[in-house]
């Protein structure tokens, strides 16, 4: 109960000065507000009425108590509601005697965060969309159960398997910040690139370039065209590290991006780093930039992009889905890993950014965590997992899931790179680990401003390096290292 | 008697009071309690952290940012906005030329046509507004670009919103355009209040139209303009700014925090970053900026008040 032993805190370890000046001001407001105060917003939170747990068996490795009600909150976004429907369906065909109150909504955090502050959270969430709730700081304040039982336990499939192996490299690791426990299990599976027409490329007579020095040579003889090289989302530049990071891993390694993530001093004064930099700043400057692109959102820059205006975008693998409208039928959309600089690149061509997607988390109040767990474990099987890529366009993290149904060029061409990548997938972090870093001050004010033109490459280091300085020596953000 | 009176006075206020307090006044003690806690909005847990979070606040460049706009957004916007809507009050009620026989006093040709037109945006909710705006402003195909492309300014092609020394102005432009005609209807209707017999006077002594505006129109509307004043500058600092700034500009905010306001570092602090107990404290700052505004504009705009 907060707001009671937050009193007798604030005496531990300050001066008798501050205290006095503290108390008084506290005392202006606390004394008559205090005895409401642990009735209103937060409050509440005690270990009961938990579900007893059911007998461990092989169909039920997880011992869900199969008359327990498990209570599934879905985030109803791009993805739609119909797959998690789907599969509640099968926990409900497994466990008949169990009820299920499910629910979507796009307003997660509107929901949600007062019954986590009264301590009834429901057993499983998609804790996504513009409303998600920090996993940071759900994390930090110990709000989530660790889903490493999950992990263990068999798969729906075959039980000499456990679902740990059954997922897609990064999704495990995604899900821990910090030390082994895995708070969070991203179920789609989202791959990063450069994203192009294959058909445009084709009229050009070129094929990818794996090269920096090709890409300016494809960009230029697009420029002759009347076709822009790039276009990319100038109002959220937070894009552009989709292509621009796995470009530095291919060109320093993994060991950049990791420094860059555990917010090392001078992480971003690597050489690596800055070769790229350079390399994305010559678009501009050589204008292959498509005019105007730093006052375009995504949708419209991925419209001026759809429409022939520019060759290539960095996004991700919804863009298939999100710009469908607007994406000619005979665009033959296809994603590549990014283009590096040249054949003295750390790792090989094809070194792409693959992550999770739509993070499902189950809280550590939840009445019937074993039985949110369980609906995971059936959400991670082969069966639902194609119902889901087939009605929905993306990949899941079950590793594969694919075979025997019609895939979109996209989604083909994701799969491919994602087989030509094999091992050498990245997963920069800091856009989990450091939202406000990642976005506004990496994202906005240094990389968006160095792609209009109003940064020099150095100038945008600088500034970088000292956001991310910063946020090192915050206190009040939470920190995470590379395991 | 008088016991009952109080009685009756007591019953009519309690329920009114009572709500006030109660969504109002509570609601302010709470948020001023939380920023003294390091409460992150996600957890029932939290402690009292004293002053951390007012001295954090100081030190905080964005804040400091956000503020700036913030009250430039107070200063500028009411001046633009009411500005142009007195004028444009005055020319549709008395700035019109004088036509033989008709009234004394009487608008521009065709004002009762303008009247309608200024009060168009006010329809239209703030959101979509800004997305509307956000469409003309795209640099690539926006109807503000596409334009100047037409007359033959092909070099003249701003990056609006993407240009962090436009991008406020670019959204000031957007709340004056979409509130600009609500003052239009409100000076009109305390201009029609005004008695023709002193503009029949005022003419009759060969005041032109700039005299009369300023002898007799503006001082006898001044509480309307006072008024006026405040409700656009509370507007300005509230949430008409948030609407604009997070749907319009660069992450939001941008580009370059060129546009964040201090409503927005609330929002992203307590909703994005999960630090609601900082949030509150730049609540609280927000607070004091719009009482003290609220307070300057009455006592500058002290004035005998007219009769008439």
């Amino acid at each position: 109960m907060g707001s009671t032993s937050g009193e007798n805190s604030t005496t531990a370890g300050v001066g008798r000065r501050d205290l006095i000046k503290r108390s008084a001001a506290l005392g202006l407001i606390s004394v008559p507000a205090m005895s409401f105060l642990s009735a209103c917003a937060s409050g509440g939170g005690d270990d009961q009425g938990k579900a007893k747990s059911g007998k461990k068996t092989e169909k039920n490795p997880l011992a869900v108590n199969d008359t327990a009600q498990m209570e599934f909150v879905l985030f109803d976004g791009g993805f739609g509601k119909e797959y998690a429907e789907d599969a509640v369906k099968i926990y409900e065909k497994d466990f008949p005697k169990a009820k299920v109150k499910f629910s979507a909504t796009q307003k997660i955090q509107s929901t949600l965060q007062p019954r986590f502050n009264q301590g009834t959270p429901p057993d499983l969430i998609d804790n996504s969309g513009a409303e998600q709730m920090d996993m940071g700081v759900l994390v930090g304040k110990s709000q989530l159960a660790d889903l490493t039982p999950l992990l263990d336990a068999a798969s729906y499939d075959d039980p000499s398997k456990k679902v740990r192996d059954t997922l897609r490299p990064g999704i495990v690791e995604m899900g821990q910040f910090d030390g082994k426990p895995v708070w969070i299990l991203y179920y789609a599976y989202t791959v990063y690139g450069v994203w192009y027409s294959q058909k445009a490329l084709d009229s050009l007579d070129e094929q990818y370039p794996e090269t920096w020095d090709a890409m300016l040579k494809v960009c230029e003889k697009a420029k002759k065209k009347g076709m822009a090289g790039w276009t990319y989302a100038g109002k959220y530049p937070y894009y552009l590290p989709f292509s621009l990071y796995p470009m530095i891993g291919k060109v320093g390694g993994r060991e950049v991006l990791d420094a860059i993530d555990n917010l090392e001093p001078n992480a971003w004064k690597h050489p690596a780093v800055k070769a790229c930099f350079e390399a994305y700043y010559e678009l501009y400057k050589k204008g292959y930039v498509l005019k105007g692109t730093p006052g375009l959102d995504h949708i419209q820059s991925q419209t001026a992009w759809a429409k022939g205006k520019a060759l290539f975008i960095p996004n991700g693998s919804w863009v298939e889905n999100e710009s469908a409208n607007v994406i000619p039928s005979d665009f033959n959309l296809a994603v590549s890993a990014p283009t590096g600089l040249d054949s003295s690149d750390k790792m090989p061509f094809g070194t792409i950014w693959a992550s999770g997607g739509e993070p499902f988390i189950v809280p550590a109040k939840a009445k019937n965590a074993a039985g949110g767990m369980e609906q995971l474990r059936i959400m991670l099987s082969e069966a639902s997992s194609k119902n889901f890529t087939a009605k929905v366009k993306s990949l899941t993290a079950y590793n594969g899931g694919t075979d025997g149904i019609t895939l979109t060029p996209g989604l083909k061409s994701g799969v491919a790179a994602l087989e030509k990548a094999g091992d050498n997938v990245v997963n920069p972090r800091l856009q989990d680990w450091y939202v406000q870093l990642q976005k506004e001050k990496i994202g906005v004010s240094g990389l968006g401003e160095m792609m209009a033109g109003r940064l020099t490459p150095a100038e945008a280091i600088q500034k970088i390096q000292g956001f991310a300085d910063e946020a090192a020596k915050d206190s009040s953000i939470k920190h995470y290292k590379h395991q | 008697m008088q016991h009952g009176k109080y009685r009756f006075i007591v019953g009519f206020l309690a329920v009114p009071l009572g709500l006030y307090g109660l969504f109002v006044v509570w609601p302010f003690i709470q948020s001023i309690y939380y920023s003294f806690t390091d409460w992150t909005g996600l957890s029932p847990e939290f402690k009292m952290v004293g002053f951390d979070n007012y001295k954090r606040m100081l030190h905080d460049e964005i804040f400091w940012k956000s503020l700036q706009h913030s009250l430039l957004f107070a200063l500028v916007l009411p001046l633009v906005t009411l500005t142009l809507a007195l004028f444009f009050a005055f020319m549709i009620n008395v700035g019109g030329r004088r036509r033989r026989g008709g009234p004394v006093i009487s608008g521009v040709r065709g004002s009762s046509f303008y009247k309608i037109v200024y009060f168009f945006p006010q329809v239209l909710s703030i959101a979509i507004v800004s997305l509307l705006f956000a469409f003309a402003y795209n640099p690539d195909s926006g109807a503000i670009n596409s334009l100047l492309r037409g007359i033959g300014l092909d070099s003249l092609q701003p990056l609006w919103l993407g240009d962090p020394s436009l991008a406020l102005w670019c959204v000031m432009a957007v709340l004056v355009w979409s509130t600009v005609g609500f003052f239009v209807v409100l000076f009109s209707a305390g201009m029609a209040s005004i008695p023709t017999d002193l503009y029949e006077a005022a003419l009759l002594d060969g005041a032109d139209r700039i005299a009369t505006f300023f002898r007799i129109t503006l001082p006898l509307l001044w509480d309307t303009v006072q008024s006026g004043w405040v409700y656009m500058g509370i507007l300005a600092l509230g949430a008409e700014s948030f609407a604009v700034v997070q749907i319009m500009t660069t992450g939001p905010g941008g580009p370059d925090y060129s546009t964040t306001v201090m409503v927005l570092y609330v929002y992203q602090k307590a909703f994005r970053d999960g630090q609601a107990a900082y949030a509150t404290t730049i609540g609280v700052a927000l607070l004091v900026v719009t009482l003290a505004f609220a307070a300057v504009v009455m006592r500058l705009g002290r004035r005998e008040r007219l009769e008439f």
